[in-house]
């Protein structure tokens, strides 16, 4: 079987955010990017897939020069070879058809996602890929079982989750606990420097909505303590100050 | 012109975060000059339940009943509400982002050829075209987002608008989609779902447990706490990890992500992580025996102290105010 693994290049969580040139780019001064949470959980279930079933995994990203490292990571984790679209990645259409495209020339039957990306957050390119393909798209998975063609998951919803039967071809967006992350070996690290990484250029350039400019969240004031034994006090202040009550 | 909420119910239930949808079509209708506000729902609805929608300020509702979309089958609802996006030929679709919201939201922005913008916080802005505020970096940022397309659907973070309460009584008619067996494809085999208790997304009140908790034969006394609050529990990710708590009351980078009015974190360090899950929240409370606990610098108010000595008094000093 031939497995698509769709990842991002993102700060890692532990990240300060900052913006330059009057807020309209990101400042990646000191900071160090990884694998998105969530798609690290895609690539983790996708490698032992690909070693359950014997098939090949393809790792992709869609994004500029920078990103290749992070996808040097992913074939160090397992993925057999990598490809990236040469562009920065505008907006989730922009992302979505690359992805769609590719998942399509390349017939991929399984393709995984996170559930989403921890830069933009918009939990929506699996959809969009899903509906250009025309195949039924899932998130957030939290376990992935296959079984021949039939695909057994459990998504999980509002306070709890739903078990689900579907067949392939699919796209899951991912989540834990659907696998443990996998830490690069020393044999994996080695063999990724000669796995194939093939650069492509975009199929399309057409943008929805693209970000800009930025902001911080405004500063947060310093806290209020109070003392151990004026429990009371605590609930006086969150009715008659915050007002939360 | 008009504009579409698509309303979610859980188990004949209409979502809070979902009405506070239709508030935000309200609002957009009244700043845009667009018309009218139409909502759209799904499955096996009972009158009361459709009059709230209007409450919550749409002027009519679509009531697709088929009871097969009374479960979030993902395909199928896109596919319901995109004909009901034609039908009220409407300019934008409004709705609460969720896990069935999101799924659902990505695929009509395909069917219906409108950008999707996701986590907005507020109204956009008119001037020099349509510009949407969003949350980026898991709370960290926002970005002001510039839409192009003429259909759009903005998918809200909660508390991005006030719910209205004071609408009137909705016009609900029967609304019959043409869905295909193929969209019904993938079964719904089975679903665990907590009840009776506050979810934690829709919460306005979350209080929520860490490592410091010691052991899940503790958590009663936060049970306790939010059942006198009306509170959703939560808790940090380890928690969850170990099994203490079940997997959807993980808050943070990796887990839910709250926006609640209050935030009560007991035991909880306070790791960059956590706080990605919890920054929107109106006010923090932090309870934690160590005074460096990083969670002090992103709360409004602290206690510092044991939890297990803390936690029983606050709730008795709720139960004489409550
Ligand atoms: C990529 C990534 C993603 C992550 N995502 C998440 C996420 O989504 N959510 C999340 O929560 N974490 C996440 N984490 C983990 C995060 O970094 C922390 O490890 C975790 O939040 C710590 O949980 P904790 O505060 O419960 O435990 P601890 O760090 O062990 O803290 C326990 C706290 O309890 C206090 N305490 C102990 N006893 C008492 C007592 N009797 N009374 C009062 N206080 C007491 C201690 O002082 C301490 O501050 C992530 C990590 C990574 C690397
Ligand atoms: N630039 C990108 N390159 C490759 N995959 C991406 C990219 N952006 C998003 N994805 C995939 O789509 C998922 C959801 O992203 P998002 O809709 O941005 O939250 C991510 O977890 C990735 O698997």
């Amino acid at each position: 079987m031939k497995i698509l693994v769709c990842i991002t290049h993102v700060p890692d969580t532990t990240s300060k955010i900052q913006f330059t040139t009057n807020n309209t780019k990101f400042d990646s001064t000191g900071v160090q990017f990884i694998i998105g949470p969530y798609d690290d959980y895609a690539l983790a279930r996708a490698v032992e897939l690909r070693d359950q079933t014997g098939g090949t995994l393809t790792a992709l990203n869609v994004g500029e020069a920078e990103t290749e490292p992070t996808l040097r990571k992913a074939l160090a984790i397992g993925a057999d070879d990598a490809i990236r679209v040469n562009s920065f990645p505008k907006d989730s259409f922009f992302v979505a058809q690359q992805i769609a495209h590719f998942a399509k020339a390349g017939d991929f039957e399984l393709i995984l996602m996170g559930r989403e990306s921890i830069d933009f957050n918009g939990g929506m390119v699996h959809g969009m890929v899903g509906e250009i393909l025309g195949i039924p798209s899932f998130s957030p998975v939290m376990k992935l079982e296959l079984e021949e063609t039939t695909v057994k998951m459990a998504r999980e919803i509002e306070g709890g989750k739903e078990h689900l039967e579907a067949k392939l071809p699919l796209i899951a967006g991912c989540q834990e606990p659907i696998a443990e992350w996998k830490i690069p070996n020393m044999r994996g690290i080695m063999s990724a420097r000669t796995k194939p990484l093939v650069v492509v250029e975009p199929v399309s350039q057409e943008t929805q909505a693209e970000a800009s400019s930025y902001q911080l969240p405004p500063a947060k004031g310093s806290v209020k303590l109070v003392d151990k034994d004026q429990v009371s006090e605590l609930v006086r202040l969150l009715k008659n100050e915050a007002k939360v009550l | 012109m008009s504009i579409l909420v698509y309303v979610e119910q859980s188990a004949g239930k209409i979502k809070k975060t979902s009405l506070e949808a239709v508030s935000y079509g309200y609002a957009l209708a009244a700043k845009t000059g667009e018309g009218e506000v139409i909502a759209v729902a799904l499955g096996s609805l009972a009158a009361d339940e459709l009059a709230a929608i209007g409450e919550a300020g749409a002027a009519k509702v679509l009531h697709i009943s088929d009871e097969r979309l009374n479960a979030g089958v993902i395909q199928a609802h896109a596919s319901a509400v995109a004909q009901a996006f034609e039908s009220a030929r409407a300019s934008t679709l409004i709705l609460a982002k969720s896990s069935l919201g999101d799924a659902v939201a990505a695929r009509l922005a395909i069917k219906l050829q409108a950008a999707l913008v996701s986590n907005v916080v507020e109204l956009p802005r008119l001037e020099g075209g349509f510009v949407v505020k969003r949350s980026i970096y898991t709370g960290k940022a926002f970005a002001d987002t510039t839409v192009t397309t003429a259909k759009k659907i903005i998918a809200i973070k909660k508390n991005a608008v006030v719910q209205k309460l004071d609408g009137a009584k909705a016009q609900v008619e029967l609304f019959s989609v043409s869905i295909s067996e193929s969209d019904f494809a993938s079964k719904i085999t089975s679903t665990e779902r907590a009840t009776g208790e506050v979810l934690l997304p829709e919460a306005d009140i979350v209080v929520s447990g860490g490592r410091g908790m010691k052991g899940p034969e503790n958590w009663g006394m936060l049970v306790d706490l939010a059942k006198t609050l009306g509170a959703a529990t939560g808790c940090s990710k380890p928690v969850s990890d170990i099994g203490w708590r079940p997997h959807h009351e993980h808050v943070g980078q990796t887990g839910v992500k709250v926006a609640p009015t209050l935030y009560i974190a007991i035991g909880i360090s306070g790791a960059i992580q956590h706080l990605a899950g919890v920054n929107s929240s109106k006010c923090i409370v932090v309870i934690n025996k160590d005074p460096e606990a990083p969670f002090f610098k992103a709360a409004d108010y602290g206690i510092v102290g044991d939890a297990f000595e803390i936690v029983p008094q606050l709730t008795e000093a709720l139960k004489a105010v409550y």
